[in-house]
């Protein structure tokens, strides 16, 4: 069965995201959107795979983010937001 | 002996004819310039990382072309002490390959910076830095959008002198306005363990010939002088 797996890479909080800061600096805090706390940008992903059900799938994407350093565990996080049919 | 150097070329390295210049024609070196596909490490002494975007930078910079089967070969080389040297996309892809501890991530400025720096020597016990003294200045250009050197592991690098450059101001003090890309602690250029491994931000290459620097100094020179200083002292 074909899976399609929504994946995030994130800078971890200790590395300042410039481009986050610069969003709500810059553009929405000057615009008015000033309940704006935080901005964080990332990466996106969307990784269509075969796998025999969800959590296959989702195991698959993991261990090759992890085993090919699709995310830099130095300074970023890997989230998966999603797993659905593809 | 006969110095075998390589400079390995990935698709969209840019400094590599700049890096195979100076070995050729500045130290008398023979240097290759070599496909990525194609290196052996058992045929050469040494090897260099170019400049530019390897595979555009795609994902990460560096990434990609850290799983080239070049990289495989040089870490043959890294475990036998034979040197390294990463100039900024070189020294990306070396800490996504963990040859380097650290990686760089995109200037605080968000913009390119392209611009003669200086650079205070913090470890002259590198293969690369031999031909230097501890706190000495040295006048070298920067040429990077990604460049921010950032590590979890700042203490151990600090206790293994591990940092082997920082960005400073003329007379090597550490300032935040030398700092060019918001490095953690100025940082430019670090070593593995055994110093037979250097990356760095900064192009040495484009500061090896008196002609092409504002102020005519050749220090970037040192760092490839060192570099053949050790092989030949290794060879003994």
């Amino acid at each position: 069965m074909l899976w399609e797996v929504e994946v995030v890479l994130e800078n971890k909080k200790a590395a300042r995201d410039p481009v986050g800061e610069t969003i709500k600096r810059d553009l929405l805090a000057k615009k008015g959107y000033d309940m704006v706390s935080n901005v964080r940008s990332g990466q996106y992903l969307r990784i269509n795979i075969e796998a025999k059900n969800e959590a296959n799938a989702k195991d698959i994407v993991e261990k090759m983010c992890n085993e090919l350093r699709i995310f830099n565990p130095v300074t970023q996080t890997l989230t998966i937001l999603n797993v659905k049919i593809s | 002996m006969s110095i075998k150097i390589a400079v390995i070329e990935f698709p969209a390295s840019n400094c590599d004819l700049d890096a195979l210049h100076v070995l050729n024609n500045v130290l008398n070196i023979e240097a290759s310039l070599v496909w990525h596909n194609h290196f052996k490490e058992k045929d050469y002494d040494g090897v260099v990382l170019p400049g530019g975007f390897a595979f555009g930078d795609y994902l990460r910079a560096g990434i990609i072309a850290a799983h080239s089967p070049a990289i495989d070969e040089a870490r043959i080389m890294l475990k036998d002490g034979r040197p390294i040297l990463g100039i900024c996309n070189g020294f990306q892809i070396l800490t996504e390959a963990q040859f380097l501890p650290g990686a760089l991530l995109r200037n605080e400025s968000l913009k390119f910076v392209c611009k003669w720096v200086n650079l205070k020597v913090e470890n002259n016990k590198t293969a690369f830095t031999n031909r230097l003294n501890v706190a000495d200045v040295i006048d070298i250009p920067i040429a990077h959008g990604e460049g921010r050197y950032f590590t979890d592991q700042l203490k151990e690098l600090i206790d293994n002198d591990q940092i082997v450059f920082r960005y400073t101001d003329e007379k090597g003090f550490i300032t935040n306005d030398s700092n060019p890309n918001g490095s953690m602690d100025n940082i430019a250029g670090v070593c593995n363990l055994e110093g037979n491994c250097l990356g760095l931000m900064p192009h040495p290459e484009r500061a090896s010939e008196a002609i092409i620097s504002p102020k005519g100094s050749t220090h970037g020179k040192l760092i490839f002088d060192s570099m053949i200083d050790f092989i030949k002292r290794r060879s003994k």
